[in-house]
């Protein structure tokens, strides 16, 4: 799960990270009452979305009086912004943070991470902060210092300190980097979170270190036991299929494509994905109905596809285990009785009990391409999608 | 022959009593595992279709020598789980429990290094060597004793590349689902390394996904020290960066983890990358025709 920089920064406030003074602003006259709190002779605002790049869009101002937050808060709510990162379809700024404005000296890096391959979380740092730290470490890997924690002993003094004097601080330095490495790595841990970042973290004219962006993923897996981080989900930033799917544990995302698809099992479902696209068509989602279906999810599933507008044909790719094939057809004609169905669909079943699930899809009163094996099913689904379109162009 | 389990293997299931834990450990007496033993807290004493049922991994493997476990835990109690099951000296975990928080097994696997158990999953169908122990969800009709060895991250997408093996009339000699997570227990590289040694398989299939540099670990591997063909398809050429595709561990992450990355880090190393999902067990018999003939 994202959270929003302000989410993010409020957390690494409480553990002793200095922040610049601020607060989120809904409405132009918030902003302009929390700029007049802050009292500054510079202001930043900054929009608040889920994707960075956020300056490079227009969704950060630099003003000097709260009467200009106000009216620049008023020009970047509601717009649509678009970064790198967002796609070409952007997202809707609903909130912004109005922050007191900083004398920068310098521009840090410091983040912690899983690292995968040692099972362990890794704090990195660099002084080349401010850039994507993945161009960094792609051309200069050497300017990032990495200290792996142990969680049985936790992050150590002597590690804040290898990290501060490995960026060449100077002695007077040390106080506040340790009290930023810890705040961070306490943020990350006590969070569940998969990754906590500070870029920049700068380096003030009058010596102090502040964290003037931040940027936190937490694990779905560990927000059971943090009710208070569940709360942070902004729905606003996310698909609302997407949503839709989720109140189903479907896991669902949306694609570009017209090929929907609807699988069980997550590594079948991408592989499916990849089989459309090598037969010449596009995926137009990707759906894991989950290993072991049941017909409700099934179900499910089929609706959330069938309420795509941009889905032209359908392939349903199902490999049955300790799931029955019947089951599952039983699914897809119930979902296909309950909601429209007027594009083709391709089903492909296979596993336990094929022969009654393909018997059950034949026999059934709805229209169903039945294919035998993967192959065949997404030259089917392509055929069928060739010939829709081509109705589509004639009509 | 086979790696990690066979005609030998002695299982205790933890969570026997779950929902879960009771139907799959009918399916695996079912196939002939041997379920020695079930373990819930508190539920110490009762019987399970015949099974003892413990307090306790330790004091299930005293009364019953199991030395494997099987857990279908939570999420979160599953990571305690698995530090029980290797403080009792469990030589293989098998962890089916799916969402167990990352942070966890960062602990689980930093207690594991100076044990001897080998940790299988999380979020794994498990391992099966046909026709002699299952130990985990899969079904075991699809499967056929032989001597392919298979290593995957995925559950369904296995049995796909099973199934077309077994129609093939290609058997397996173990299949081994190393789970979808972030941080999993045994992973390609130590598989690999066992399936060279095993005398009873003569090719390996490998199932990869995009996230993380599992597959280009194992391709370092496969270039320095594999004699055996191996046959790899790496799914998610299609999947959008920055996104998780169902599995936890299945995440482009800031651009690295890419199907393209694997799949040319295995090309490099030798081994026969197979675009196409639906050709995988083809591959491979083309691959065992040639090097017999």
């Amino acid at each position: 799960m994202k959270i929003h920089e302000y989410q993010a920064k409020e957390i690494l406030k409480a553990h002793g990270v200095p922040v610049p003074k601020g607060s989120v602003a809904r409405t132009p006259e918030e902003a302009r009452r929390i700029a007049e709190e802050i009292g500054a002779k510079r202001i930043v605002v900054k929009a608040q979305i889920h994707a960075g790049g956020r300056g490079k869009g227009g969704g950060v101002r630099i003003v000097r009086a709260p009467e200009e937050a106000e009216k620049a808060a008023k020009e970047i709510l509601g717009m649509t912004l678009v970064t790198p990162q967002t796609g070409p379809a952007g997202r809707v700024v609903r909130k912004v943070l109005v922050e007191e404005g900083v004398d920068i000296k310098e521009e840090l890096y410091l983040g912690v991470v899983i690292d995968r391959s040692k099972a362990s979380p890794v704090i990195m740092a660099s002084r080349e902060g401010g850039v994507e730290i993945e161009k960094v470490a792609a051309e200069a890997p050497e300017k990032i210092i990495k200290e792996w924690v142990d969680p049985s002993v936790g992050l150590r003094p002597f590690q804040a300190n290898k990290i501060g004097y490995g960026l060449g601080f100077e002695p007077n330095l040390m106080g506040p980097i340790r009290t930023v490495i810890t705040g961070l790595y306490k943020s990350f841990y006590e969070n569940d979170c998969l990754l906590a970042e500070i870029n920049p973290l700068v380096l003030t004219a009058d010596g102090r270190l502040i964290a003037l962006d931040a940027k936190m993923n937490i694990d779905d897996n560990g927000l059971f036991r943090h009710k208070e981080v569940v709360g942070l989900r902004d729905l606003n930033e996310e698909a609302p299929l997407e949503i839709e799917a989720s109140k189903y544990n479907l896991s669902y995302i949306k694609l570009d494509g017209n090929v929907g698809c609807m699988v069980n099992g997550a590594g079948l479902a991408m592989a499916t994905m990849d089989i459309i696209k090598l037969s010449g068509a596009e995926p137009a989602n990707f759906l894991d109905v989950g290993g072991g279906a049941n017909v409700e999810m099934v179900k499910n599933g089929f609706k959330i596809l069938m309420s795509d507008p941009g889905v032209k044909t359908v392939l349903i790719n199902i490999f049955g285990g300790i799931l029955r094939c019947d089951t599952l057809a039983k699914g897809v004609i119930e979902a296909a009785s309950e909601v429209k169905v007027n594009v083709p669909v391709v089903v492909r079943l296979e596993g336990t009990n094929v022969e009654e699930g393909r018997r059950l899809l034949n026999s059934s009163s709805l229209h169903f391409t039945v294919a035998m094996g993967m192959k065949e099913a997404a030259e089917k689904v392509v055929e069928a999608l060739k010939s829709a379109e081509g109705i589509g162009q004639s009509a | 022959m086979s790696i990690l389990v066979d005609e030998k293997t002695r299982v205790v299931v933890q969570g026997i009593t779950g929902n879960e834990g009771m139907f799959h450990s009918r399916q695996m007496v079912e196939y002939g595992t041997k379920v020695v033993a079930g373990v819930t807290p508190g539920k110490g004493g009762q019987k399970i279709e015949g099974i003892p049922v413990f307090n306790t991994v330790s004091e299930a493997v005293k009364k019953t020598d199991a030395n494997a476990s099987a857990i279908f835990v939570p999420p979160a109690f599953a990571a305690d789980a698995v530090l029980e099951a290797a403080d009792a000296g469990s030589s293989v975990i098998v962890c089916l429990t799916e969402g167990i928080p990352t942070l966890d097994m960062v602990v689980v696997r930093q207690y594991l290094k100076d044990r001897r158990s080998h940790l299988i999953g999380p979020n794994t169908p498990g391992i099966i060597s046909p026709g002699k122990c299952k130990i985990g969800v899969m079904a075991g009709y699809i499967h056929m004793p032989g001597k392919i060895g298979i290593i995957s991250r995925s559950g369904t997408l296995t049995y796909e590349v099973v199934d077309q093996l077994t129609k093939k009339g290609l058997g397996q000699s173990t299949c081994v689902g190393i789970g979808g997570d972030q941080i999993i227990g045994l992973n390609y590289v130590d598989l690999l390394e066992m399936f060279e040694k095993d005398e009873g398989t003569d090719a390996v299939i490998m199932i990869g996904e995009i996230g993380g540099t599992a597959e280009e670990e194992a391709a370092e591997f496969i270039e320095k020290k594999m004699k055996k063909p191996v046959v790899a398809f790496i799914a998610g050429l299609t999947a959008p960066p920055g996104r998780r595709m169902g599995h936890a561990g299945a995440i482009i992450a800031s651009g690295k983890g890419t199907a393209k990355e694997k799949m040319e880090a295995l090309e490099r190393a030798g081994v026969r990358v197979v675009r196409n999902p639906a050709l995988v067990g083809e591959e491979m018999q083309a691959i065992l025709r040639k090097q017999r003939a």
